[in-house]
C-alpha cells in the first residue's frame, strides 16, 4: 500500500503547510502589536519568525507540487488544489512583507492611531486565520467550507471599515504634516491588505468547493 | 494445419474482445486519469489470461454459444463474421457487445443452414437490450448517492479518497478483466475443443490440460487486443458521453457488476427463489450496455446539461447495428466459404418420424393426425417441417417446433471410456456414472430416448419438478446432458 503511504505524507505536508500560514498570520498581528508598544526585541523576534515560517511554508508547498505530480495524484483536483496552495501561501507572504516595511520605515505612529492598527491587525489576521480554515475543510470537510468562507467575507468586511475609519481619522488630525498622514494611510492599507489575500483564496475555494461536489 | 487456419478467426474475435470490452472495464479509470492506460492494459491482460485459463476450463463443458454450429468451417467463418462486426464498429470507437455480435452472426448461419431459430429466446435477448441499460443506470444513481452519503460521513481527505478510489477501480476492473476472461474464452475458443491439436502438459508438477493450453491461447489473443487497440474505445467510455469523475468512475463499473452480477447469478436466483422472494430473469446482458446505461445514469442525475447526445446516438446505433452486420457478413461469408472453398459449413440434420416418435408426441397430448402423411420420410430442412406441420397439420408453432425436436435424428453409442479418457469420472456423480455404465455399448437414435433411459437408470439424471428452486439443478442436468450427446454421437464419417 504504497500510495496510502506517500498519501499520507502529502496530507502531513499539507497539514504543516497551513499551520505555518496561519502561525504567520498570528505572529504578524502580535508584531504589529509589539511595534506599536515600542517592544524592539519582540518585535524582532516577530519578524524572525515570520520570516522562517515563510520560508518553511514555500518549502512544504514546493514539496507537496512535486509529490502530487511525480504521484499523479488527484487528477481532477491537481490544479485546483496547487493554485489554491499558491493563494493561501501568498496571506504568509503579504503578512511578512508589510510587517518588514515596518522594519525598513520605521514609521512614526502617534498614540491616538494605536487602538485603531491593533483592531485593524486583529481583524485582517481573524481573515486569513478562517480562510485556512476554509482550506482545511476543503480537504476533509466539503460540507463545512461554506460556513468558514462566511466568516472570511465577514471578517474582510470589518477590516475594510476599520480601515476605511482609520484613514479618516488620520486625515482629519491637524497637527500632523501631509508625507506623514499619507505614510500612515500606507500603513494602515498594508496591514488591510492581509485580509484581502484571505478574500482571494476564499473566492478561489468557493468555486473549487461547487466542482467537487458535483 | 488446416485447424490453424480454422483457429485463426477465433483468434481474430479475441482480438476484437480485448479492443472492445476492455473498454468496459477500465474505460472510465483510464478516461478520468485515475488509471494510466499502460497499468490498466496490463491488469486486464493479465486478469483476463487467468479467468480464462482458471475459470473458462470449467466452461470447457458448455461449449459456448457459438456450439450450436455443427461444423468447425461454418464455427470458422461465423467466429470471423462476428469479429469483422465488432472490429468495424471498434474503428468508429464505438462500444458494442461482442455477444451481440456473435449473437447476430449465428443467426446468419441459422438461416444459411435453414436450422430452427428459438424466437422466444431471441426476443429475450432484444428486450434486455433495453431493460439492461435502463437498470444500470438506475442502480448506478442509487449507488451514487449511497457513496455520496458514505463520503460525507467518513470525511476522508481528498487525497485518501483519491487513493481509495485508485485502489477501487484497480480492483473493480481486476475482477472485471476476470470474469471477461472467464465468460468469453468458450465463445471464442469453446468450437475448437472437440480437434484440440493440444495435449495435457505436466510444468513443475502442475498439469495443464489442454483445453486450458488452448484457452490460454485465447486469453493472449484477447490481451493482445487489450494491448494494441483498447485505448480509443475507453475514450468514448471514459469521457466521450459526459465527463466523470474519478468516484462518478468508481460508480459505474460497480453499477455495471451488479447489474451483471443480479442478470446472470444462478446462485443468487437460487438463494432468493429458495426463500420465496422474487428472482431476476437469467438472460444475457452486454456488459457495454450496462456502462454505457451507467454513465447516462449518472448524466441525468446531473441535469443532463453534459451529456453528448450525438456520441450516446451514434452508440445505440451501433447496437443496433452490430447484430446486423455481424448477420448478413456471416450469411454471405457462409456462401463464399461453402461455394467457393467447398468447406462443409454445416451438418445436415435428419429428421424423420416414425413410431416411436408419434408415441412420443401422443404421450406429450399432442394430436398425431397430421403425422400420418410424413412418416417414414427423410427430412432435412426442420424450418420447412414446422411450416407444413403448422399450414396443413393444424399445429400451433410451439407444438410444430415440439415435434420437429422430437423427430431429430441423432446417432449416439454410449462408450464409457470416452469420458474416462477426457476425465470427467469425478465431474459426474456416482449415480450418474453408474447409469452411464449399466448403457455402456446401446445405441440411440435419438437424445431425448437417450436421456429418458439413463433417467430410468439412475434419478441422478431426472429433472426435477419445473420450479425456480430446481431451475439451477435441471440447467446443470441439460447441460451434462448436452455434453454427454456430444461425447456419444456417432459422426456420418465415422
Amino acid at each position: 500500500m504504497t500510495l496510502f503511504k506517500s498519501t499520507r505524507e502529502i496530507e502531513t505536508k499539507i497539514d504543516g503547510f497551513l499551520d505555518k500560514v496561519a502561525e504567520g498570520a498570528l505572529f504578524f498581528q502580535e508584531g504589529v502589536a509589539a511595534y506599536l508598544a515600542g517592544r524592539q526585541e519582540e518585535f524582532a523576534e516577530k519578524i524572525a519568525a515570520i520570516n522562517r515560517f515563510e520560508s518553511e511554508a514555500d518549502t512544504l508547498s514546493r514539496e507537496v507540487e512535486t509529490n502530487l505530480y511525480s504521484n499523479s495524484l488527484i487528477p481532477e483536483h491537481r490544479g485546483d488544489v496547487l493554485g489554491l496552495l499558491e493563494n493561501t501561501d501568498n496571506i504568509i507572504d503579504r503578512a511578512k512583507i508589510s510587517l518588514y516595511q515596518f522594519v525598513v520605515e520605521e514609521p512614526v505612529i502617534p498614540a491616538q492611531f494605536h487602538g485603531g492598527f491593533n483592531q485593524l491587525a486583529e481583524a485582517s489576521c481573524r481573515a486569513g486565520e478562517t480562510a485556512v480554515k476554509a482550506v482545511r475543510a476543503f480537504f476533509r470537510d466539503i460540507q463545512a467550507v461554506q460556513d468558514h468562507l462566511f466568516k472570511v467575507h465577514h471578517y474582510e468586511s470589518e477590516a475594510d471599515q476599520l480601515s476605511d475609519a482609520l484613514k479618516r481619522e488620520i486625515f482629519r488630525t491637524r497637527d500632523l504634516d501631509l508625507a506623514h498622514k499619507t505614510q500612515l494611510r500606507y500603513f494602515a492599507h498594508n496591514v488591510e491588505r492581509i485580509s484581502d489575500e484571505a478574500e482571494a483564496v476564499a473566492n478561489r475555494l468557493a468555486i473549487y468547493t461547487i466542482k467537487r461536489t458535483i | 494445419m488446416a485447424l490453424i487456419v480454422f483457429l485463426s478467426s477465433g483468434l481474430f474475435l479475441g482480438w476484437s474482445l480485448g479492443a472492445n470490452d476492455a473498454a468496459n472495464v477500465f474505460g472510465t479509470a483510464v478516461g478520468s486519469r485515475m488509471v494510466k492506460f499502460r497499468t490498466a492494459a496490463m491488469v486486464c491482460s493479465i486478469f483476463i489470461i487467468l479467468g480464462a485459463v482458471i475459470s473458462g476450463a470449467g466452461a470447457a463443458h458448455t461449449l459456448g454459444s457459438l456450439g450450436a454450429v455443427n461444423a468447425l468451417p461454418g464455427a470458422f467463418t461465423v467466429a470471423l463474421a462476428a469479429a469483422l462486426a465488432t472490429f468495424w464498429m471498434t474503428r468508429l470507437n464505438l462500444p458494442v457487445s461482442t455477444s451481440q455480435a456473435i449473437v447476430g452472426a449465428i443467426l446468419g448461419w441459422n438461416i444459411y443452414a435453414s436450422a430452427v431459430t428459438d424466437t422466444n429466446s431471441l426476443r429475450r435477448i432484444v428486450m434486455t437490450w433495453v431493460a439492461c441499460p435502463l437498470l444500470s443506470g438506475v442502480i448506478a444513481i442509487l449507488m451514487y448517492w449511497l457513496v455520496r452519503g458514505v463520503i460525507r460521513k467518513s470525511k476522508p481527505h481528498l487525497l485518501e479518497l483519491d487513493a481509495w478510489t485508485r485502489y477501487g477501480l484497480l480492483a473493480v476492473g481486476a475482477f472485471g478483466s476476470y470474469s471477461l476472461g472467464a465468460n468469453n474464452i468458450a465463445n471464442v475458443m469453446g468450437v475448437f475443443l472437440p480437434e484440440n491439436p493440444f495435449s495435457d502438459l505436466t510444468v513443475l508438477g502442475m498439469t495443464f490440460t489442454g483445453a486450458q493450453q488452448l484457452f490460454l491461447l485465447g486469453g493472449v489473443a484477447i490481451s493482445v487486443g487489450v494491448m494494441t487497440y483498447s485505448r480509443r474505445v475507453m475514450g468514448t467510455v471514459g469521457g466521450g458521453i459526459v465527463k466523470i469523475s474519478p468516484v462518478a468512475a468508481l460508480v459505474v463499473v460497480l453499477a455495471q457488476s451488479i447489474t451483471l452480477f443480479l442478470f446472470a447469478s444462478q446462485r443468487l436466483e437460487f438463494f432468493l427463489a429458495s426463500h420465496h422472494l422474487p428472482t431476476f430473469p437469467l438472460v444475457p446482458v452486454s456488459s457495454s450496455q450496462a456502462v454505457i446505461g451507467a454513465i447516462v445514469g449518472l448524466g441525468i442525475l446531473k441535469g443532463g446539461k453534459g451529456i453528448r447526445y450525438r456520441v450516446l446516438g451514434e452508440i445505440s446505433l451501433g447496437w443496433v447495428a452490430t447484430p446486423v452486420v455481424a448477420g448478413l457478413v456471416s450469411f454471405l461469408l457462409l456462401f463464399f466459404v461453402n461455394n467457393v472453398f467447398n468447406q462443409q459449413v454445416f451438418r445436415e440434420t435428419h429428421f424423420r418420424i416414425d413410431a416411436q416418435v408419434v408415441a412420443e408426441v401422443q404421450r406429450r397430448g399432442i394430436p398425431t393426425a397430421g403425422l400420418d402423411e410424413l412418416r417414414g420420410q427423410d427430412i432435412t430442412n426442420p424450418v420447412r417441417l414446422v411450416k407444413t406441420l403448422t399450414s396443413s397439420g393444424g399445429y400451433s408453432e410451439d407444438q410444430a417446433k415440439q415435434v420437429v425436436d422430437l423427430a431429430r435424428v441423432t446417432r449416439l453409442r454410449v462408450d464409457p471410456a470416452l469420458l474416462a479418457m477426457a476425465g470427467d469420472r469425478d465431474w459426474l456423480t456416482p449415480g450418474q456414472w453408474q447409469a452411464i455404465e449399466a448403457l455402456a455399448g446401446r445405441s440411440f437414435i435419438r437424445t431425448w430416448a437417450f436421456h429418458r433411459a439413463l433417467a430410468e437408470a439412475s434419478p441422478d439424471w431426472s429433472l426435477r419438478p419445473a420450479a425456480k428452486v430446481n431451475e439451477l439443478w435441471n440447467k446443470d442436468l441439460a447441460r451434462r446432458l448436452a455434453y454427454l450427446d456430444r461425447k456419444f454421437a456417432v459422426r456420418d464419417e465415422d
